[in-house]
């Protein structure tokens, strides 16, 4: 398991300004660069979610969870376990579409994906799509040959599985989990 | 009661039990320094030469004291100038608040004069940093900081005010501290993160396994390093030590965490450490380091770090845990709180074949003794022979910082003040003066080469203006002697810039500045002065010749392994 992978970790923080900032130069301090950040407000207004992939071994991630728990504004942090959690990303490419045929031939692969087609312009259409990374690059590596004018992506976003929630990964059970090591 | 916000300033540092301020004011920081005017009488402010050290007199005042060490500075200039005394502060766990003022609100974001986005500066070599731009949040912002720099693992915090702030009004209560934690930010950040602040209580079972492991033990060595000096736990580590019978190796920042002069001390430990410190890393079972994170001038190279030894660390962070250094088994607690639980689990214990082994290693280095110069072991030597057993020493960065760390022997928290972790050259004086303001009854002396001193040597006006009788030790080779002695050993003797030929006359600098200085070659000049400016009861300035070539020994390159000896 101790390879390098694309991981994600959930962290709920302090609504507030320079939060972000102090997360993400964390990482960029302890060397690691981010593959894809995604951040919006909770139920709570005052907390904020961050869904943070990052390319490390487990080894490092847990090191990089650990230094994220040191930050005041930070409240948890999660490892999410990819067999336990759904990972979604929304992308959205403006496709070159100007002769009927390339329109037709874009709105087909739109369905076939179940992308929306979410404006139209007499030489362009632009697809709106939900999902995870293979879904998005299947999609991308059809529609290239029309022309791709612009993509762009929010980011993944993760939940877990199930009854788990982060609320229950408060940064005393990290610590006290942490403490709980085996020789 | 309706108070500016300077004032609430004042009486939350009164809250915190705060005396003594180092500092150094400007443009925006007026409103503080109008209403410190007012509590002249309680609060006693040290105005330095440069802000960098006043920084470096508030760390050196926390190091010593174990107090919070506090520092004012203005904003722009002001606040950059402090940031390497805040990255010292921050590298060695050191408990500072740094207040800083910004411009006014509606100067924010605009280029203003003298503003500079500084809690953003420092966001990397802070505990945390505040940007108060609300009086109504000021007290609990303060009260927040100061907890923070001293709860669990100590280390700085900067508030930075907006000018404005400390002119407009808000409502104070007065709380003592005690209560601080049940409201407010505190309150909230303490029901959600109490081991930031509180002391983790260590786990029994991880404890009682540690125990057995030093049972099963044949051959165990324990490190005290910096994490038993900030957690004053030095009798545990005493009682732990005796206890179990095992050599003791002292990391720089734990000098003074076990007592130099002890049987079971192995001396120094890594790139500079003893010949017995490190074979003895090199050969044990059980490695047990306390507070100390394996940086990369003790654990030179992890993988073949105590490879035969199961390496135990004991630390209050627990992001420490296996970042330099992979472990068998950790326990993440207060040094003191950990050595008092596990010495109530064990019983007395015997190594001598272990220690018979250990101790037929070197524990000091021998060097030879000087023809027209002096060598680093005589300076020491009638230091030691001539002050008394407590002087506290501050250091500067170089072979000096090694030479008074491997034969000094200290004897309690907070005797050594240097800067181990970011090796700031410059970082002495400042130290010195924050030491002698919070332990007036105490000799004070300041080691340093002339590398060192020439950069921050104006800080003899503060030593002068307040009577602070500190003695200046200079090892002066008149080259940058450690990097020197990597450029003979590495760099095919390249001396690229490190000679030092120049002035000024240290001597002459000294009295400039209305200090007693002196010049000396030999042991007897050598212990006449330290006499005679210990007599002075004046600041004094001890200009030491020592030869250009003169090394650190024993060396271990970086990154090899630890009984690698580059040099013997």
């Amino acid at each position: 398991m101790d390879q390098m992978e694309r991981r994600s970790l959930s962290v709920l923080v302090d609504n507030e300004a320079g939060v972000l900032s102090q997360v993400s130069r964390m990482f960029s301090r302890k060397g690691y660069n981010i593959e894809s950040l995604a951040v919006g407000t909770t139920d709570d207004p005052a907390v904020s979610r961050i869904t943070i992939e990052v390319l490390a071994d487990e080894k490092h991630t847990n090191l990089l969870c650990n230094q994220l728990r040191k930050l005041l504004p930070v409240h948890s942090v999660k490892l999410l376990n990819p067999e336990n959690s759904i990972r979604r990303e929304l992308i959205l490419i403006k496709v070159n579409a100007a002769s009927s045929e390339a329109c037709n031939r874009v709105i087909q692969v739109a369905n076939i994906f179940r992308a929306s087609i979410i404006d139209v312009s007499p030489t362009t259409l632009t697809l709106a799509m939900i999902g995870e990374e293979s879904k998005a690059e299947a999609i991308v590596g059809l529609v290239k040959e029309f022309g791709i004018l612009e993509l762009v992506r929010t980011g993944m976003v993760a939940l877990e599985r199930g009854t788990d929630t982060i609320y229950e990964a408060t940064k005393e059970k990290g610590e006290f989990d942490y403490g709980k090591n085996v020789l | 009661m309706q108070m500016t916000g300077a004032k609430i300033l004042m009486e939350c540092l009164l809250e915190q039990g705060v005396d003594t301020v180092f500092g150094y004011p400007g443009g925006t920081i007026l409103n503080v320094y109008d209403e410190l005017f007012n509590y002249g009488d309680k609060i006693r402010h040290i105005l330095t030469a440069h802000e960098q050290g006043a920084s470096h007199a508030a760390d050196g005042y926390a190091r010593s004291t174990g107090k919070v060490g506090v520092c004012f500075a203005t904003s722009g200039p002001g606040c950059t100038n402090l940031t390497t005394g805040i990255a010292t502060a921050y590298m060695d766990s050191s408990p500072v608040v740094f207040v800083t003022c910004n411009v006014s609100e509606n100067l924010i974001g605009k280029d203003s004069f003298q503003e500079v986005d500084i809690t953003g500066i420092t966001m990397p070599i802070t505990k945390c940093n505040y940007m108060v731009r609300d009086v109504n949040q000021l007290a609990d912002i303060v009260r927040e900081a100061f907890a923070i720099a001293r709860g669990g693992r100590p280390g700085p915090v900067l508030i930075d005010i907006v000018k404005n702030v400390t002119a407009e009004t808000a409502e104070f209560t007065p709380l003592p501290r005690e209560e601080h934690a049940s409201e407010g930010r505190l309150g909230a950040l303490i029901k959600r993160a109490s081991h930031d602040l509180k002391l983790p209580e260590p786990d029994r079972g991880d404890v009682e396994k540690l125990a057995d492991m030093i049972r099963e033990s044949k051959k165990p060595l324990l490190i005290c390093g910096g994490g038993v000096v900030r957690s004053r736990a030095h009798r545990e580590f005493l009682k732990l030590a005796e206890k179990i019978d095992s050599p003791v190796a002292i990391t720089v920042m734990g000098a003074g965490g076990f007592r130099g002069r002890n049987p079971l001390t192995t001396g120094m430990i890594g790139m500079h450490g003893s010949q017995a410190s490190n074979m003895a890393v090199d050969s044990c079972d059980l490695l047990v380091a306390v507070g100390c994170r394996f940086s990369d001038r003790v654990a030179l190279d992890p993988k073949t770090f105590a490879a035969q030894a199961k390496i135990v660390q004991i630390d209050i962070d627990r992001s420490e845990i296996n970042k330099n250094v992979q472990t068998d088994h950790h326990i993440i607690g207060d040094a003191k709180r950990v050595l008092e639980l596990l010495d109530g689990m064990l019983e007395k214990q015997d190594h001598t074949p272990w220690k018979d082994y250990v101790f037929s290693f070197k524990t000091e280095t021998e060097y030879d003794q000087g023809g027209s110069t002096l060598t680093p072991k005589q300076i020491s030597d009638v230091i030691a022979r001539v002050c008394p057993q407590d002087t506290i020493v501050a250091t500067d960065v170089g072979q000096h910082q090694m030479w008074v760390a491997q034969h000094f022997h200290y004897d309690y928290p907070g005797q050594l003040l240097t800067s181990g972790g970011f090796g700031t050259m410059g970082f002495g004086l400042g130290a010195a003066i924050g030491a002698k303001v919070g332990n007036p009854d105490k000799t004070v002396i300041h080691v340093t080469g002339d590398g060192s001193f020439r950069m921050n040597c104006n800080e003899l006006a503060t030593e002068q203006y307040y009577h602070l009788p500190i003695i200046t030790f200079i090892y002066n080779n008149q080259t940058l002697g450690m990097v020197r002695q990597w450029q003979t050993l590495i760099y095919n003797g390249h001396y690229s810039q490190t000679t030092l030929d120049r002035g000024p006359d240290f001597v002459k600098l000294a009295e400039a500045y209305g200090l007693g200085g002196k010049r000396v070659c030999t042991v007897a000049e050598l212990e006449a002065a330290v006499k005679e400016a210990l007599a002075s009861g004046r600041g004094y300035v001890i200009d030491c010749a020592i030869e250009m070539d003169e090394m650190v020994r024993p060396m271990v390159p970086g990154g090899g392994r630890i009984t690698q000896f580059l040099v013997d």
